[in-house]
């Protein structure tokens, strides 16, 4: 239980105090360029980060698995038709269905 | 869905349906809850996953500072006023001009907020009922999900880089570094790729174009 007061607290006031400094500190005033850029990169490279060691790992190993199978046919699903719902729904899907066999 | 998932997939991370409800209810900020989720699941400590969760969240600095402008009142009002962004009540009070709507930001937060507590208790309480996540696939939702949100982002380009040095950063550390760092250390692409950028720009600046 501890863990779990420690992570929603942690993430709580992270968040707050995140959304609070734009409005504050920087209301009026602009972001360096290389700040924006910055922010805009992050992103890409933690969610390809996200994705590959979920996907593509187990624990501390590398392996691939239904759910591997089923997060590639999402993507492509979102690739074709920029559908969230549609990812996701086929990436569970498929890997249920992989796992029944 | 999304919403339904989180509350299903908080279990595998040790959260009670009630924490899982409560974390929905206070954060309110879904990919930065998967992501602290999906490091916790995968073996990370809260240190790991805190850190994850703040990186994922930097983007809110940006959008808060474009913002500020258009929020009246005193410090502690804006910071309060500035809780109730997200990604997609930013986009829809946008004008397009560089001010915002705030009645369309506290609106469309509303909304979503209720869908996103709502469908977080569904699947929290749905848990017991449905048994084995794994069973139902469910365990491939956070990848799938984190995949959408980068596909919808970096299609091609400096972003397509930046997520596939990431990606690979990532993996080469799963086998040797603790969970919850490959993810963290994987953010350094970000650099690289800031870097590549800048030079690219002062190539081009004295090159005189």
């Amino acid at each position: 239980m501890s863990t779990s007061v420690a992570l929603i607290g942690g993430c709580a006031l992270i968040t707050a105090a995140i959304k609070s400094v734009g409005p504050i500190a920087l209301g009026g005033r602009e972001l360096p360029d290389w700040f924006s850029s910055l922010v805009v990169l992050l992103a890409p490279a933690l969610l390809a980060a996200l994705v590959v060691t979920q996907a593509l790992a187990d624990g501390d190993r590398l392996a691939a698995g239904p759910d591997t199978a089923g997060v590639v046919a999402g993507g492509l699903v979102v690739f074709k038709t920029g559908s969230i719902i549609g990812c996701v729904v086929v990436a569970a899907a498929l890997t249920a269905g992989l796992r029944a066999l | 869905m999304v919403s339904v998932s989180f509350g299903v997939l908080a279990e595998t991370a040790g959260l009670s349906p009630l924490a899982a409800i409560v974390m929905s209810a206070i954060v309110y900020a879904g990919s930065a809850q998967f992501t602290a989720i999906a490091i916790i699941a995968g073996g990370g400590g809260v240190g790991a996953a805190l850190a994850a969760a703040a990186l994922i969240n930097s983007r809110f600095l940006a959008m808060g500072a474009a913002l500020g402008p258009s929020l009246p009142g005193n410090a502690a009002s804006r910071a309060a006023q500035g809780q109730t962004v997200v990604d997609a009540s930013w986009v829809l009070a946008s004008r397009g001009d560089g001010t915002f709507d705030r009645n369309m930001l506290f609106g469309s937060s509303a909304i979503q907020y209720v869908t996103w507590l709502s469908g977080t208790v569904v699947g929290a309480l749905a848990g017991d009922v449905l048994g084995d996540p794994e069973k139902l696939g469910l365990d491939a939702v956070y990848p799938a999900f984190f995949l959408a949100l980068l596909v919808s982002e970096a299609r091609s380009g400096r972003p397509l880089g930046v997520a596939a040095l990431g990606g690979a950063i990532a993996l080469a550390l799963v086998p040797i570094a603790p969970a919850g760092v490959p993810v963290l250390v994987a953010s350094v692409a970000a650099l690289v790729g800031l870097t590549r950028s800048a030079r690219a720009d002062a190539r081009r600046k004295a090159e005189g174009r």
